[in-house]
């Protein structure tokens, strides 16, 4: 597993590890039972603080992405993994379904919306 | 449970006072303590070891009060590194070996004689002959060889080249992979802090002025440079000091209590002190 912290994001550091464990969880890189790093190892690992780290544990566990088992470490959690995807995929439609009357409004093609996609992809936004 | 706690601490000499220091070390953090010379670090680090004593206050090391006969075992489980070191000149790294297995209870050879090999440092070279850098490595070695529960670091890594810094602070970091093992470093290198700490006190005046969770901290304030104009528009609550030129206006804000779209500088936690420290607070 790899993440990366960055001091050019203005995003807190324990968000940035929320969203990248996050994303390792859902497309299936770690899976259900897998065991993550302990809070203090990852810590002192990416050389930031151990309350910014539990704060990232903290999150993922309340947001149910983790369990933790006392005195034994974190574990990603069982998730009915089509019911998230459901989830993400009526976000993604409201979020598009946005993006697409504000692009009317300033009459563009799809094609042009598309391209915007493409270059935002390239950048790395998404 | 702290593996330090100071509670309202004052002590008063003839032109100096630290009042009503409230501090703790939480047991397997790492606390940074900053702040200008004179600021009053070096005090409360001898006020924690019990070389002098508060005026008023108390002071609990691994939970028990510093100034009983408790206090001389406990001793013997911190790790203590000041600005010098203080060997006798013509003793040798060797021979400080020797010496720490009749002092600690807990003294470890084996790891003591990998930490003078790690740091490069030969056995046999008199004391006199040891160049700075040399001298705060084999009192880092010593301190980190008798097994302690809490390292004290007084301005530890002063006088240490970037490499050896940074290398010093991965030790630190590494003691604390163990969450029985904490730090309460001073230094003047804000920057080597900010590499290391979960929590940054900062004392101005022999006073603390702030003790906050390092991450939060620069999460929570930001810099941002505006005309004189545009900062007008920023409410008063927001700013905690400004630095007023005829260009402009620089100013340490709370990022919340911004609008979003003025543009934040990142900022690092030498920033946020010195703004702190230097900064007028009248806006």
């Amino acid at each position: 597993m790899e993440i990366i912290i960055s001091n050019a994001d203005d995003r807190p550091i324990y968000e940035q590890i929320y969203k990248q464990i996050k994303k390792y969880i859902m497309s299936g890189k770690l899976c259900e039972g897998d065991a993550l790093p302990s809070i203090r190892s990852l810590a002192k690992d990416l050389r930031i603080s151990v309350i910014t780290t539990k704060r990232a544990y903290d999150e993922l566990e309340k947001d149910g992405y983790i369990n933790t088992v006392a005195s034994k470490g974190c574990y990603v959690a069982a998730k009915n993994k089509s019911i998230i995807r459901e989830q993400y995929l009526t976000q993604i439609e409201t979020h598009l379904r946005e993006a697409a009357e504000l692009a009317q409004m300033i009459g563009l093609s799809e094609d042009e919306v598309i391209k915007i996609f493409k270059t935002l992809k390239e950048e790395e936004y998404i | 449970m702290n593996a330090v706690e100071l509670n309202n601490i004052s002590k008063t000499y003839k032109d100096f006072s630290l009042s009503n220091l409230s501090l703790n070390v939480p047991t397997g953090s790492i606390v940074g303590l900053v702040g200008e010379n004179g600021a009053g670090k070096s005090t409360t680090i001898k006020l924690i070891m019990n070389v002098i004593s508060p005026d008023a206050g108390t002071i609990k090391v691994f939970g028990k009060p510093n100034n009983t006969d408790d206090f001389i075992s406990a001793r013997d489980d911190i790790g203590v590194v000041l600005d010098e070191s203080y060997f006798p000149e013509i003793i040798s790294a060797s021979n400080v070996d020797v010496i720490m297995k009749n002092t600690y209870r807990n003294w470890n050879s084996q790891q003591y004689l990998s930490y003078i090999q790690k740091f490069s440092l030969p056995l046999k070279k008199p004391f006199r002959d040891f160049s700075r850098g040399m001298k705060m490595k084999l009192a880092i070695a010593v301190a980190m060889s008798h097994a302690p529960k809490l390292l004290i670091l007084d301005e530890a890594t002063s006088g240490l080249d970037p490499m050896v810094r940074d290398e010093m602070l991965d030790i630190f970091n590494d003691f604390t992979r163990n969450e029985e093992n904490s730090i309460l470093i001073s230094s003047h290198i804000v920057s080597d802090l900010e590499k290391i700490c979960d929590y940054i006190a900062f004392i101005h005046q022999g006073r603390l002025v702030l003790c906050e969770e390092k991450d939060r901290l620069i999460q929570e304030y930001a810099i941002v440079k505006l005309t004189a104009d545009k900062f007008e528009s920023i409410p008063d609550q927001a700013v905690k000091s400004k630095k007023v030129t005829p260009y402009g206006v620089e100013a340490l804000v709370k990022r919340s209590l911004i609008s979003s779209s003025f543009r934040t500088e990142y900022t690092t936690l030498e920033d946020i002190i010195l703004f702190l420290a230097k900064g007028d607070t009248n806006k």
